[in-house]
């Protein structure tokens, strides 16, 4: 198990605990709630892993590395920073897929754009979100959230 | 009337699983003709199995106990009257815990519109519950490693904090004008 999961186990179980302490009943509804969401977001699990496999075991790696790797520029990230706001997978699936896309030579910047514009900015969403926020709001504030994604990109790009 | 209960989620189950079974046919197929690929493909499947295993369970115990100790009337409460840097901080710090989807956030920042929020902070809430959610962090830091997620964290805080802000600022000022324009016409 890596640090990061053992952390996370951790942090987990001590919330479970606190909460058991404090509320029983809530906890026992809690538990029923992580079960349900759990084989809910299994399928889906499964399909993204297996599609990774394939991903990294038939599509050539410099096919990923010429359109989202170093070579591929400030235009591989807009390309998919493009494909992040417009795809609507859950955002816990994407943190995998991201890694398989590094691990195939993608570049730092286009795989944080690719996260932050799928988790920002919700095509399928976007009309519940302008009948609650309204049309102004809504538009402005996932119009935004591209232009930042990308200067978040950059950065990272430029750091690590 | 126990009939349909029952039926609903059978059919979601079905709808559900489907996709997954093509996904399956699929691989199955390629493989078939391409067995030489057969190591790497299960190889790489069963790495990011393992790596999924052994932190989904967490991820989904940690936003079942969220969704049930926080509740939507103490967000709209807290986020309510708070402004300045208490507003932003609570905002994100709202955003943030590991509950629900999107779907969930919206009309909750709808009540808060209603309650007179500043808007700053209602744009700062709904990005950091789409995008600085606390499970989103823990995959990030399973599968992309510390120093990509704390990065990215630190970033995607301080341009929330900045489009909240600029976001306020661009209605207000576009109510502004529409006012003056209104105002000028009668």
């Amino acid at each position: 198990m890596s640090s990061a999961a053992i952390f996370v186990n951790i942090f987990a179980l001590s919330c479970l605990v606190i909460s058991l302490i404090k509320d029983r009943a809530k906890t026992k509804q809690s538990l029923l709630v992580a079960v349900k969401s759990f084989f809910r977001i299994l399928p889906i699990v499964l399909i993204i892993i297996i599609f990774i496999g394939l991903l990294l075991g038939f599509v050539p790696l410099d096919l990923i590395s010429k359109t989202m790797g170093e070579q591929a520029g400030f235009g591989g990230v807009i390309l998919i920073a493009s494909v992040g706001a417009i795809l609507h997978i859950p955002a816990l699936i994407a943190f995998p897929l991201a890694a398989s896309l590094l691990k195939g030579g993608a570049s730092v910047a286009a795989v944080a754009a690719f996260i932050t514009t799928l988790t920002m900015i919700g095509t399928v969403t976007l009309p519940l979100e302008i009948k609650e926020l309204g049309k102004k709001m809504a538009l402005l504030r996932n119009g935004v959230s591209f232009i930042f994604a990308i200067i978040i990109a950059l950065i990272m790009g430029m750091m690590l | 009337m126990k009939n349909n209960v029952r039926e609903k989620p059978r059919k979601g189950i079905i709808k559900d699983i489907a996709p997954l079974l093509v996904t399956l046919i699929i691989a199955i197929i390629l493989l078939s003709i391409f067995p030489a690929r057969q190591e790497a493909v299960l190889k790489i499947s069963w790495d990011f199995f393992i790596e999924m295993g052994t932190i989904l369970p967490a991820v989904m115990i940690l936003m079942g106990l969220f969704s049930v100790w926080v509740s939507k009337e103490m967000v709209v409460k807290y986020l309510g009257k708070t402004s300045g840097i208490k507003g932003i901080s609570l905002a994100i710090f709202f955003g943030a815990l590991p509950t629900g989807s999107l779907y969930v956030a919206f009309p909750v920042a709808s009540v808060l519109i209603k309650k007179g929020a500043r808007t700053s902070n209602i744009i700062i809430f709904l990005s950091a519950w789409a995008c600085i959610k606390i499970p989103q962090e823990m995959m990030e830091l399973q599968f992309l490693g510390p120093k990509f997620m704390v990065a990215r964290l630190i970033l995607t805080i301080i341009f929330v904090v900045i489009m909240g802000l600029s976001i306020e600022r661009i209605i207000e000022w576009s109510d502004k004008k529409a006012g003056k324009t209104r105002a000028s016409g009668l």
